[in-house]
């Protein structure tokens, strides 16, 4: 009976080392046909060459478009996420709360191609361009890095309100008590007091949001677009690093093949930027929990 | 267990700092500040809520009508290049399936590694690792998963892109939270269940199977049912592992075609034609109306049968 039960807990290591075997395997023989200075600084990601061109793999672009997403995203996701945390923290009377809570719950459950559809066929032709485009709704792309962003940003915020107001519970109430009878309001303790006591708590949640950002591929897929560039414009069509990844695995790309291959490399790219960000999370939210 | 003075001296308090924390302060700019913070925290809160009921509304809005159009054909019908025939039999058989599948494989291999390591592992630096795993695996993004899946179902077990793949690939994915709650779960068990186990002269397989188990199955089961509710939605490592969109009969073994309801919505909702936008409208209200059907039963049993220690 050990000896099944403890087989069940080296899965987890099993699957990891699977996981970073597959990955580092077509990785490396990625490299054999693109080097890893091209890969890492090209400006240019265009697959597909055929028999008089080789295909480029820059990474450079859909950095771009990954970093555009999650930049929008984050802007969106963390001050109502954080506001949304506070005020049920602080604010919010049991039966709002009550209320809140649930529906947090259930925008967490909205599955991501939901999102993704909601994104492109209500997000940028209801919202986007009519507040942004002009006349004809030019200047606003079909697919797009802010309607892209703008649904990863309602998927994320219930990760980071929940995981903020955990933080900001944690706080004993004993500081909060102390503030209130120096004669401070409910703004000056939660902004003054409460929350710097949580930040650690609070910039976890953040990381780990930026985390689930950077790794959502349904919604950037269906709502920004296949066009890798490097850009600063929302408006505009535009490729992440997950979408690429989505695109290459649904296309015609044979296996073994530069494509597929740069896919792997790719994935291991990103699965390296959200390890490290939930490592460092991880460790904030045990800082914050020693603390008390 | 609080005694009345306990509990009066917790409602003075409450009441004490309900009253200080309405705050003593009394320059005007100040107290319209406060109003103002107040006001964007709430805000803020309800926006997520507004944009969620826009959702909802748009979706309803855009599928209702189409779902009972024609209810018998709409789950009768495989997806057809006219989007009035177009039907989502295959994907919610395949849905169907793949839940068995995942459920099948995840749940015992699940709960015996959350066992494990709460129960029987020692403390040493080789328990660590394990736990840092699982730790970090809930966080990897659903498309690695697929990758993984593509790696070694379906290439190294030689499982072609059928449904097996799918399954046990989404049934990996799911390990990791299936671990994190169960794990939750039985730590939730009081210290006291286990020492009036052991005073009895049992021993610890027999306390862990037939005391902590069953006292923590109602916790279990919910964390269970709500991560095989996000498997049901995940698109992304089906469509690396190989399900289809245009299946044509329903799987009939381990390495049969599939599709399921987020491939289903994902590829029909390339097609322009707002017909298929409302067919993929009406496609995802049933998805949605499963998870909902999914997430209320796991609350359900949760207040149900939950221990109150």
């Amino acid at each position: 009976m050990h000896a099944v039960l403890l087989a069940c807990g080296g899965l987890s290591i099993l699957i990891t080392v699977g996981i970073v075997g597959v990955l580092i395997a077509d990785t490396v023989r990625f490299f054999r046909v693109e080097s890893v200075g091209g890969f890492l600084f090209g400006t240019d990601f265009a697959p597909g060459g055929g028999l008089l061109e080789r295909g480029r793999y820059g990474l450079v672009p859909l950095l771009s478009g990954t970093l555009l997403v999650t930049a929008i995203a984050l802007l969106i996701a963390v001050p109502l996420g954080l506001g949304g945390a506070v005020y049920l923290s602080e604010y919010a009377p049991g039966r709002v709360r009550s209320v809140i809570k649930p529906t947090l719950e259930l925008l967490a459950g909205v599955p991501t191609v939901v999102l993704g559809f909601f994104g492109l066929k209500f997000v940028t032709p209801s919202i986007l361009k009519p507040l942004f485009g002009g006349p004809g709704g030019q200047g606003v792309d079909v697919f797009n890095a802010a309607a892209a962003g703008v649904c990863v940003g309602l998927a994320v915020i219930p990760l980071i309100a929940s995981v903020s107001e955990d933080a900001l519970r944690a706080v004993p109430s004993a500081l909060r008590e102390a503030s209130y009878a120096m004669g401070a309001s409910k703004r000056v303790t939660a902004v003054k007091v409460v929350i710097p006591a949580a930040l650690s708590g609070i910039s976890a949640a953040v990381i780990l949001g930026m985390s689930r950002a950077i790794g959502e591929t349904m919604i950037v897929t269906l709502a920004g677009g296949a066009s890798p560039k490097i850009t600063a414009d929302p408006f505009t069509s535009i490729q992440t690093m997950t979408a690429a990844i989505a695109q290459t695995f649904t296309g015609e790309a044979s296996a073994g093949s530069p494509d597929f291959l740069a896919v792997y490399a790719i994935g291991s790219v990103l699965f390296a930027i959200t390890l490290g960000f939930n490592l460092l999370s991880n460790t904030l939210v045990r800082r914050f929990r020693q603390e008390y | 267990m609080s005694t009345a003075l306990q509990r009066g001296a917790e409602t003075a308090n409450e009441v004490t700092v309900a009253r200080l924390s309405r705050g003593a302060t009394r320059r005007p700019r100040s107290m319209a500040l406060d109003t103002v913070f107040a006001m964007l925290m709430f805000i803020a809160t309800v926006a997520a809520v507004v944009a969620l009921a826009v959702l909802l509304w748009t979706i309803l809005d855009k599928g209702w009508g189409r779902l009972w159009e024609d209810p018998g054909a709409f789950f009768t019908n495989y997806v057809s290049r006219r989007a009035s025939q177009t039907g989502i039999k295959a994907a919610l058989v395949g849905t169907a399936w793949l839940m068995g599948l995942t459920a099948l494989f995840s749940i015992p291999l699940g709960v015996g590694a959350a066992v494990y390591l709460e129960e029987f592992a020692p403390r040493n630096r080789v328990t660590n690792l394990v736990e840092a795993a699982v730790a970090n695996l809930a966080g990897v993004p659903s498309i690695v998963y697929g990758i993984l899946g593509l790696g070694v179902f379906v290439t190294l077990m030689n499982l072609e892109q059928g449904i097996l793949a799918g399954g046990l690939t989404l049934a990996v994915m799911s390990l990791p939270v299936i671990i994190i709650t169960t794990r939750e779960a039985l730590r939730a068990v009081p210290r006291g269940i286990r020492d009036a186990s052991y005073g009895l002269g049992a021993t610890r397989v027999q306390t862990v199977f037939r005391q902590i188990l069953p006292a923590a199955a109602p916790g279990a089961l919910t964390g269970t049912i709500l991560a095989l509710s996000r498997a049901i939605g995940e698109t992304a490592p089906l469509l690396v592992v190989g399900a289809a969109t245009s299946v044509t009969r329903l799987p009939d073994g381990p390495s049969s075609a599939y599709s399921a309801l987020p491939i289903f919505i994902n590829d029909l909702t390339a097609r322009p034609q707002t017909d298929f936008e409302n067919v993929v409208a009406a496609a995802i209200i049933v998805l949605m109306a499963l998870l909902l059907a999914m997430n209320s039963t796991a609350i359900f049993l949760r207040n149900r049968f939950q221990n109150r220690w």
